[in-house]
Protein backbone atom coordinates (compact mmCIF):
# COMPACT_ATOMS: atom_id res chain seq x y z
CA UNK A 1 0.00 0.00 0.00
CA UNK A 2 2.62 2.39 0.37
CA UNK A 3 3.63 2.54 -2.98
CA UNK A 4 -0.06 3.83 -3.77
CA UNK A 5 0.58 7.49 -3.15
CA UNK A 6 -2.73 9.51 -3.51
CA UNK A 7 -3.45 12.72 -2.58
CA UNK A 8 -7.05 13.81 -2.91
CA UNK A 9 -8.54 17.46 -2.32
CA UNK A 10 -9.30 18.16 1.39
CA UNK A 11 -13.00 17.61 0.67
CA UNK A 12 -12.45 15.00 -1.31
CA UNK A 13 -10.64 13.25 1.16
CA UNK A 14 -13.15 13.65 3.67
CA UNK A 15 -15.99 12.36 1.42
CA UNK A 16 -14.48 9.41 0.57
CA UNK A 17 -12.72 8.44 3.24
CA UNK A 18 -14.50 5.35 3.61
CA UNK A 19 -14.33 4.28 0.11
CA UNK A 20 -10.56 4.72 0.22
CA UNK A 21 -10.05 1.12 0.39
CA UNK A 22 -11.69 -1.49 -2.00
CA UNK A 23 -11.13 -5.42 -2.40
CA UNK A 24 -7.65 -4.52 -1.13
CA UNK A 25 -6.31 -1.56 -4.00
CA UNK A 26 -6.65 2.19 -3.08
CA UNK A 27 -8.72 3.80 -5.56
CA UNK A 28 -9.52 7.56 -5.44
CA UNK A 29 -13.14 8.38 -7.05
CA UNK A 30 -12.86 11.53 -8.83
CA UNK A 31 -15.98 14.13 -7.77
CA UNK A 32 -15.70 17.35 -9.92
CA UNK A 33 -18.48 19.12 -8.33
CA UNK A 34 -17.14 18.84 -4.56
CA UNK A 35 -13.21 18.01 -5.26
CA UNK A 36 -10.07 18.93 -7.03
CA UNK A 37 -8.91 16.45 -9.39
CA UNK A 38 -7.02 13.77 -7.72
CA UNK A 39 -3.36 13.73 -7.39
CA UNK A 40 -0.52 11.67 -6.89
CA UNK A 41 3.48 12.29 -7.04
CA UNK A 42 6.35 10.35 -8.42
CA UNK A 43 9.51 11.50 -7.34
CA UNK A 44 12.84 10.96 -9.25
CA UNK A 45 15.71 10.19 -6.68
CA UNK A 46 18.86 8.44 -7.37
CA UNK A 47 18.08 7.70 -10.49
CA UNK A 48 14.65 6.03 -10.10
CA UNK A 49 11.07 6.69 -10.40
CA UNK A 50 9.55 6.23 -6.95
CA UNK A 51 7.11 4.92 -6.36
CA UNK A 52 8.27 2.69 -9.83
CA UNK A 53 4.60 1.50 -10.15
CA UNK A 54 2.06 3.93 -8.80
CA UNK A 55 -1.78 3.04 -9.55
CA UNK A 56 -4.26 5.93 -9.59
CA UNK A 57 -7.76 6.21 -10.25
CA UNK A 58 -8.75 7.60 -13.77
CA UNK A 59 -9.01 11.39 -13.97
CA UNK A 60 -5.45 11.42 -11.67
CA UNK A 61 -2.77 14.29 -12.46
CA UNK A 62 0.24 12.52 -11.82
CA UNK A 63 3.15 14.89 -10.85
CA UNK A 64 6.90 13.96 -12.02
CA UNK A 65 9.66 16.00 -9.47
CA UNK A 66 13.08 15.46 -10.43
CA UNK A 67 15.08 15.54 -7.10
CA UNK A 68 18.56 14.44 -8.99
CA UNK A 69 21.69 16.82 -9.91
CA UNK A 70 21.22 15.37 -13.19
CA UNK A 71 18.20 16.02 -15.49
CA UNK A 72 16.06 13.47 -16.60
CA UNK A 73 12.73 12.89 -19.03
CA UNK A 74 9.48 11.26 -18.26
CA UNK A 75 8.72 9.66 -21.80
CA UNK A 76 5.63 6.79 -22.15
CA UNK A 77 7.17 4.05 -24.13
CA UNK A 78 4.53 4.27 -26.78
CA UNK A 79 4.92 8.43 -26.48
CA UNK A 80 1.24 8.97 -25.17
CA UNK A 81 3.46 11.88 -23.20
CA UNK A 82 6.47 13.32 -23.09
CA UNK A 83 8.25 15.54 -20.65
CA UNK A 84 10.48 18.28 -22.01
CA UNK A 85 14.21 17.56 -19.92
CA UNK A 86 13.48 17.85 -16.44
CA UNK A 87 16.43 19.98 -14.88
CA UNK A 88 16.94 19.28 -10.53
CA UNK A 89 13.58 20.10 -9.29
CA UNK A 90 11.28 20.47 -12.45
CA UNK A 91 8.31 19.24 -12.50
CA UNK A 92 6.02 17.48 -15.51
CA UNK A 93 2.22 16.74 -14.94
CA UNK A 94 -0.05 13.77 -16.88
CA UNK A 95 -3.83 13.65 -16.49
CA UNK A 96 -4.79 9.42 -17.04
CA UNK A 97 -8.05 9.58 -18.04
CA UNK A 98 -8.43 6.03 -19.12
CA UNK A 99 -7.69 3.22 -17.48
CA UNK A 100 -5.15 1.09 -18.35
CA UNK A 101 -1.22 0.16 -18.04
CA UNK A 102 1.15 3.13 -18.77
CA UNK A 103 4.74 2.02 -18.90
CA UNK A 104 7.30 5.20 -18.79
CA UNK A 105 11.17 5.34 -19.13
CA UNK A 106 13.85 8.09 -18.72
CA UNK A 107 14.72 8.50 -22.25
CA UNK A 108 18.10 10.19 -21.47
CA UNK A 109 18.74 7.09 -18.78
CA UNK A 110 16.34 4.36 -20.44
CA UNK A 111 17.60 1.76 -17.45
CA UNK A 112 14.84 4.50 -15.32
CA UNK A 113 11.62 2.67 -15.88
CA UNK A 114 8.52 3.04 -14.15
CA UNK A 115 4.83 2.21 -14.65
CA UNK A 116 1.49 4.09 -14.10
CA UNK A 117 -1.53 1.79 -13.43
CA UNK A 118 -5.45 2.98 -14.09
CA UNK A 119 -7.72 1.75 -12.66
CA UNK B 1 60.98 15.76 -4.82
CA UNK B 2 63.29 14.55 -7.81
CA UNK B 3 62.32 15.31 -11.11
CA UNK B 4 61.89 11.95 -12.04
CA UNK B 5 59.85 11.03 -8.51
CA UNK B 6 57.42 14.10 -10.07
CA UNK B 7 57.27 12.59 -13.08
CA UNK B 8 56.41 9.21 -12.14
CA UNK B 9 54.11 11.11 -9.86
CA UNK B 10 52.32 11.60 -12.91
CA UNK B 11 52.74 8.38 -15.27
CA UNK B 12 51.03 5.11 -14.61
CA UNK B 13 51.97 2.39 -17.00
CA UNK B 14 50.01 -0.42 -17.37
CA UNK B 15 51.13 -3.56 -18.75
CA UNK B 16 48.74 -6.04 -19.69
CA UNK B 17 50.96 -8.89 -21.52
CA UNK B 18 53.40 -8.97 -17.75
CA UNK B 19 56.54 -6.99 -19.72
CA UNK B 20 57.63 -4.61 -17.07
CA UNK B 21 55.15 -2.48 -15.78
CA UNK B 22 54.28 -0.27 -12.96
CA UNK B 23 50.93 -2.49 -11.55
CA UNK B 24 51.16 -0.71 -7.92
CA UNK B 25 50.81 2.67 -10.26
CA UNK B 26 47.87 1.34 -12.11
CA UNK B 27 46.16 1.02 -9.26
CA UNK B 28 46.77 4.12 -7.95
CA UNK B 29 45.75 5.49 -10.44
CA UNK B 30 42.35 4.02 -10.38
CA UNK B 31 41.41 6.31 -7.61
CA UNK B 32 41.54 9.43 -10.16
CA UNK B 33 39.35 10.59 -12.59
CA UNK B 34 40.31 12.10 -15.92
CA UNK B 35 40.13 14.66 -18.13
CA UNK B 36 42.13 14.44 -20.92
CA UNK B 37 44.97 12.26 -22.96
CA UNK B 38 47.61 12.54 -25.32
CA UNK B 39 47.73 10.34 -27.86
CA UNK B 40 51.07 9.82 -30.14
CA UNK B 41 51.41 8.08 -33.30
CA UNK B 42 55.12 6.68 -33.75
CA UNK B 43 56.18 3.80 -36.15
CA UNK B 44 52.63 3.03 -36.90
CA UNK B 45 51.39 2.43 -33.05
CA UNK B 46 49.30 4.70 -31.81
CA UNK B 47 50.96 5.20 -28.29
CA UNK B 48 48.90 7.41 -25.41
CA UNK B 49 50.52 9.73 -22.44
CA UNK B 50 49.04 11.39 -19.51
CA UNK B 51 49.48 15.03 -20.28
CA UNK B 52 51.49 15.50 -16.83
CA UNK B 53 53.65 13.33 -18.47
CA UNK B 54 53.74 16.11 -21.62
CA UNK B 55 58.06 16.46 -20.83
CA UNK B 56 58.56 12.74 -22.04
CA UNK B 57 56.30 13.63 -24.84
CA UNK B 58 58.66 15.95 -26.13
CA UNK B 59 61.58 13.66 -25.91
CA UNK B 60 63.18 11.78 -29.14
CA UNK B 61 62.10 8.67 -27.18
CA UNK B 62 58.62 9.56 -27.21
CA UNK B 63 58.46 11.99 -30.38
CA UNK B 64 55.40 10.41 -33.16
CA UNK B 65 54.73 11.68 -36.36
CA UNK B 66 51.09 12.42 -35.05
CA UNK B 67 49.49 13.20 -31.51
CA UNK B 68 46.09 13.77 -30.53
CA UNK B 69 44.60 14.13 -26.86
CA UNK B 70 41.02 13.43 -26.16
CA UNK B 71 38.74 15.50 -22.98
CA UNK B 72 35.21 14.23 -22.33
CA UNK B 73 32.20 15.14 -20.21
CA UNK B 74 32.43 19.24 -19.89
CA UNK B 75 28.68 19.62 -18.47
CA UNK B 76 28.85 22.94 -19.02
CA UNK B 77 26.11 24.48 -17.30
CA UNK B 78 26.10 21.93 -14.60
CA UNK B 79 26.24 24.36 -11.02
CA UNK B 80 25.77 21.70 -8.36
CA UNK B 81 27.57 20.72 -5.35
CA UNK B 82 29.84 18.29 -7.16
CA UNK B 83 31.37 21.13 -9.30
CA UNK B 84 30.81 24.87 -9.30
CA UNK B 85 33.54 25.89 -11.72
CA UNK B 86 32.60 23.74 -14.08
CA UNK B 87 34.52 26.57 -17.02
CA UNK B 88 37.65 26.92 -14.49
CA UNK B 89 38.23 22.90 -14.90
CA UNK B 90 37.56 22.71 -18.37
CA UNK B 91 40.13 26.00 -18.70
CA UNK B 92 42.34 23.73 -16.46
CA UNK B 93 42.41 21.22 -19.12
CA UNK B 94 43.34 23.60 -21.53
CA UNK B 95 46.39 24.35 -20.02
CA UNK B 96 47.25 21.21 -19.32
CA UNK B 97 46.93 20.59 -23.76
CA UNK B 98 48.46 24.00 -24.11
CA UNK B 99 51.76 22.99 -21.73
CA UNK B 100 52.61 20.01 -23.84
CA UNK B 101 56.16 20.58 -25.77
CA UNK B 102 54.47 19.44 -28.83
CA UNK B 103 51.45 20.75 -30.14
CA UNK B 104 48.56 17.79 -30.54
CA UNK B 105 47.44 17.99 -34.61
CA UNK B 106 44.01 18.43 -33.12
CA UNK B 107 41.23 16.97 -29.78
CA UNK B 108 38.64 14.76 -29.57
CA UNK B 109 35.85 15.99 -27.38
CA UNK B 110 33.66 12.21 -26.59
CA UNK B 111 30.36 13.89 -25.92
CA UNK B 112 28.20 15.66 -23.04
CA UNK B 113 30.02 19.10 -23.80
CA UNK B 114 26.51 20.62 -22.31
CA UNK B 115 24.63 19.80 -19.83
CA UNK B 116 21.53 20.78 -21.17
CA UNK B 117 22.25 21.65 -24.93
CA UNK B 118 21.73 25.31 -23.79
CA UNK B 119 23.07 27.30 -26.82
CA UNK B 120 25.05 29.44 -24.66
CA UNK B 121 26.40 26.11 -22.80
CA UNK B 122 28.04 25.36 -26.10
CA UNK B 123 29.14 29.02 -26.90
CA UNK B 124 30.99 28.71 -23.91
CA UNK B 125 32.91 25.55 -24.28
CA UNK B 126 33.50 26.68 -28.07
CA UNK B 127 35.06 29.63 -26.16
CA UNK B 128 37.41 27.78 -23.74
CA UNK B 129 38.74 25.68 -26.79
CA UNK B 130 39.18 28.56 -28.66
CA UNK B 131 41.92 28.98 -26.45
CA UNK B 132 43.91 25.90 -26.97
CA UNK B 133 46.52 25.32 -29.15
CA UNK B 134 45.73 22.58 -31.19
CA UNK B 135 42.68 24.49 -33.26
CA UNK B 136 40.52 21.18 -34.58
CA UNK B 137 38.15 19.90 -32.39
CA UNK B 138 36.10 16.96 -33.55
CA UNK B 139 33.01 15.75 -31.64
CA UNK B 140 30.34 13.12 -30.61
CA UNK B 141 27.13 13.93 -29.00
CA UNK B 142 26.51 12.54 -25.34
CA UNK B 143 23.05 12.61 -24.32
CA UNK B 144 22.75 15.88 -22.25
CA UNK B 145 24.12 17.52 -26.18
CA UNK B 146 20.87 16.39 -28.04
CA UNK B 147 18.17 16.79 -25.61
CA UNK B 148 14.73 17.86 -26.52
CA UNK B 149 15.66 18.36 -30.46
CA UNK B 150 16.58 14.88 -31.26
CA UNK B 151 20.38 16.55 -32.10
CA UNK B 152 19.10 18.94 -34.16
CA UNK B 153 21.20 21.73 -32.50
CA UNK B 154 24.41 19.71 -32.11
CA UNK B 155 24.16 18.63 -35.50
CA UNK B 156 24.15 22.15 -36.82
CA UNK B 157 27.12 23.44 -34.91
CA UNK B 158 29.41 20.34 -34.66
CA UNK B 159 28.27 17.88 -37.64
CA UNK B 160 27.45 19.14 -40.57
CA UNK B 161 29.66 16.82 -42.81
CA UNK B 162 28.13 14.06 -40.63
CA UNK B 163 25.97 11.24 -41.73
CA UNK B 164 22.77 10.62 -39.81
CA UNK B 165 22.80 11.35 -36.53
CA UNK B 166 26.17 12.85 -36.34
CA UNK B 167 28.68 9.54 -37.36
CA UNK B 168 31.87 10.15 -39.66
CA UNK B 169 35.17 8.84 -40.00
CA UNK B 170 38.32 10.53 -40.92
CA UNK B 171 41.91 9.78 -42.26
CA UNK B 172 45.12 11.06 -40.07
CA UNK B 173 48.25 10.01 -41.02
CA UNK B 174 47.43 6.49 -41.33
CA UNK B 175 45.53 6.19 -38.95
CA UNK B 176 41.80 5.64 -39.43
CA UNK B 177 39.44 7.36 -36.59
CA UNK B 178 35.73 6.90 -36.63
CA UNK B 179 33.04 9.07 -34.75
CA UNK B 180 29.82 7.09 -33.53
CA UNK B 181 26.82 7.93 -31.91
CA UNK B 182 25.36 6.04 -29.61
CA UNK B 183 22.94 8.22 -27.71
CA UNK B 184 19.86 8.43 -29.90
CA UNK B 185 16.62 6.98 -29.79
CA UNK B 186 17.51 4.89 -26.44
CA UNK B 187 14.54 2.48 -25.40
CA UNK B 188 13.25 1.55 -22.53
CA UNK B 189 15.44 -0.49 -20.61
CA UNK B 190 18.19 -0.02 -22.64
CA UNK B 191 21.91 0.81 -23.14
CA UNK B 192 23.21 3.13 -25.81
CA UNK B 193 22.28 2.27 -28.96
CA UNK B 194 23.91 2.60 -32.58
CA UNK B 195 21.21 1.14 -34.54
CA UNK B 196 20.97 -0.51 -37.96
CA UNK B 197 21.87 2.52 -40.00
CA UNK B 198 24.98 3.44 -38.45
CA UNK B 199 25.97 -0.58 -37.95
CA UNK B 200 25.46 -0.75 -42.11
CA UNK B 201 27.43 2.82 -42.52
CA UNK B 202 30.22 1.62 -40.66
CA UNK B 203 30.58 -2.38 -41.90
CA UNK B 204 30.97 -0.40 -45.29
CA UNK B 205 33.22 2.35 -43.83
CA UNK B 206 35.61 -0.55 -43.02
CA UNK B 207 35.25 -3.14 -45.26
CA UNK B 208 37.79 -2.35 -47.80
CA UNK B 209 40.59 -0.89 -45.55
CA UNK B 210 43.58 -2.74 -44.80
CA UNK B 211 44.04 -4.84 -41.90
CA UNK B 212 47.11 -2.82 -41.18
CA UNK B 213 45.00 0.30 -40.82
CA UNK B 214 45.03 1.61 -36.84
CA UNK B 215 41.70 2.24 -35.84
CA UNK B 216 40.79 4.19 -33.37
CA UNK B 217 36.76 4.54 -32.72
CA UNK B 218 35.44 7.28 -30.42
CA UNK B 219 32.00 7.64 -28.97
CA UNK B 220 30.33 9.08 -25.69
CA UNK B 221 28.84 5.98 -24.01
CA UNK B 222 31.09 3.15 -23.59
CA UNK B 223 31.21 0.27 -26.36
CA UNK B 224 31.45 -2.32 -24.25
CA UNK B 225 29.26 -3.72 -20.86
CA UNK B 226 30.70 -1.59 -18.42
CA UNK B 227 27.92 -1.66 -15.99
CA UNK B 228 24.44 -2.38 -17.39
CA UNK B 229 22.81 -1.50 -14.22
CA UNK B 230 23.34 1.96 -14.64
CA UNK B 231 23.01 1.86 -18.62
CA UNK B 232 26.86 2.13 -19.00
CA UNK B 233 27.03 -0.25 -22.21
CA UNK B 234 25.53 -0.15 -26.09
CA UNK B 235 23.36 -2.47 -26.51
CA UNK B 236 24.46 -3.39 -30.87
CA UNK B 237 28.27 -2.69 -29.82
CA UNK B 238 29.08 -6.84 -30.64
CA UNK B 239 27.95 -6.16 -33.75
CA UNK B 240 29.86 -3.20 -34.46
CA UNK B 241 33.02 -4.67 -33.02
CA UNK B 242 32.68 -7.48 -35.56
CA UNK B 243 33.33 -5.51 -38.26
CA UNK B 244 36.34 -4.15 -36.55
CA UNK B 245 37.99 -8.27 -35.69
CA UNK B 246 40.10 -7.93 -38.93
CA UNK B 247 42.25 -5.01 -38.04
CA UNK B 248 45.70 -5.59 -36.01
CA UNK B 249 44.81 -2.40 -33.46
CA UNK B 250 41.51 -1.27 -32.50
CA UNK B 251 41.24 1.50 -29.69
CA UNK B 252 37.52 2.21 -28.74
CA UNK B 253 37.82 5.62 -26.93
CA UNK B 254 34.86 7.24 -24.84
CA UNK B 255 32.93 9.18 -22.12
CA UNK B 256 29.81 9.54 -20.29
CA UNK B 257 31.06 7.53 -16.63
CA UNK B 258 33.73 10.22 -15.82
CA UNK B 259 36.38 7.50 -14.56
CA UNK B 260 39.29 5.75 -16.00
CA UNK B 261 38.37 2.17 -16.90
CA UNK B 262 39.81 -0.26 -19.42
CA UNK B 263 39.62 -3.48 -21.19
CA UNK B 264 41.49 -5.52 -23.33
CA UNK B 265 40.02 -8.04 -25.68
CA UNK B 266 41.80 -9.75 -28.33
CA UNK B 267 43.03 -6.76 -30.67
CA UNK B 268 40.59 -4.11 -29.58
CA UNK B 269 41.72 -1.23 -26.78
CA UNK B 270 38.84 0.03 -24.66
CA UNK B 271 39.39 3.31 -22.77
CA UNK B 272 36.48 5.29 -20.65
CA UNK B 273 38.20 9.14 -20.17
CA UNK B 274 37.52 10.95 -17.39
CA UNK B 275 35.43 14.63 -17.04
CA UNK B 276 36.31 17.73 -17.07
CA UNK B 277 33.55 19.04 -14.76
CA UNK B 278 32.34 16.07 -11.91
CA UNK B 279 33.23 12.19 -10.80
CA UNK B 280 31.19 9.84 -10.78
CA UNK B 281 31.10 6.65 -8.53
CA UNK B 282 32.60 3.30 -9.25
CA UNK B 283 29.92 0.76 -10.79
CA UNK B 284 27.61 -0.36 -8.17
CA UNK B 285 29.24 1.80 -5.03
CA UNK B 286 26.70 4.28 -5.01
CA UNK B 287 22.85 4.20 -4.59
CA UNK B 288 22.93 5.83 -8.32
CA UNK B 289 25.67 7.13 -10.93
CA UNK B 290 25.29 10.66 -10.24
CA UNK B 291 27.45 13.52 -9.62
CA UNK B 292 30.01 12.47 -6.95
CA UNK B 293 30.92 15.01 -4.11
CA UNK B 294 34.18 15.05 -3.07
CA UNK B 295 36.18 17.11 -0.29
CA UNK B 296 37.05 20.64 -1.08
CA UNK B 297 40.12 20.89 -2.95
CA UNK B 298 40.30 17.31 -3.71
CA UNK B 299 38.27 17.88 -6.74
CA UNK B 300 41.07 18.78 -9.60
CA UNK B 301 42.65 15.58 -8.37
CA UNK B 302 39.78 13.59 -9.58
CA UNK B 303 39.54 15.57 -13.09
CA UNK B 304 42.13 14.67 -15.47
CA UNK B 305 42.53 11.44 -16.28
CA UNK B 306 44.42 9.59 -19.01
CA UNK B 307 44.36 6.35 -20.48
CA UNK B 308 46.53 4.91 -22.87
CA UNK B 309 47.33 1.32 -24.56
CA UNK B 310 46.92 0.16 -27.71
CA UNK B 311 47.54 -3.55 -28.80
CA UNK B 312 49.04 -4.01 -31.86
CA UNK B 313 49.35 -7.65 -32.36
CA UNK B 314 50.61 -8.69 -28.97
CA UNK B 315 52.62 -5.82 -27.98
CA UNK B 316 51.59 -4.16 -24.55
CA UNK B 317 52.08 -0.31 -24.61
CA UNK B 318 51.65 2.15 -21.74
CA UNK B 319 49.02 3.44 -19.85
CA UNK B 320 49.09 7.02 -18.26
CA UNK B 321 47.13 9.42 -16.29
CA UNK B 322 47.13 12.38 -14.60
CA UNK B 323 45.33 14.90 -12.88
CA UNK B 324 44.08 18.24 -13.21
CA UNK B 325 46.08 19.27 -10.21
Amino acid sequence: MRELIQKTGRIAALALASTLVIGGSAVVLARAETAMPPTADVKIDNFSFGPVMLTVAPGTKVTWTNRDDIPHTVVADDKTFKSKTLDTDETFSYTFDKPGTYPYFCSIHPHMTGQVIVK
Amino acid sequence: MTDETKDKKDVILHDHYHDGVDRRGFLRCMAWAGTGALYVMQGGVLKSYAMGAAPRVGSGKSAGELSFVQISDSHMGFNKAANGDVVGTLKAAVDKINALPVAPEFILHTGDISHLSKAEEFDTVDQVLTGAVAKDVFYVPGEHDVLNDDGKQYLERYGKATNGTGWYSFDKKGVHFIGLVNVMNLKPGGLGSLGPDQLEWLEHDVKHRKASTPIVVFAHMPLWSVYPEWGWGTEDSAQALSYLKKFGSVTVLNGHIHQLMQKVEGNVTFHTAASTAFPQPHPGKADSPGPMVVPAGELRGLLGITDVNVVRGRQALAIVDSSLK
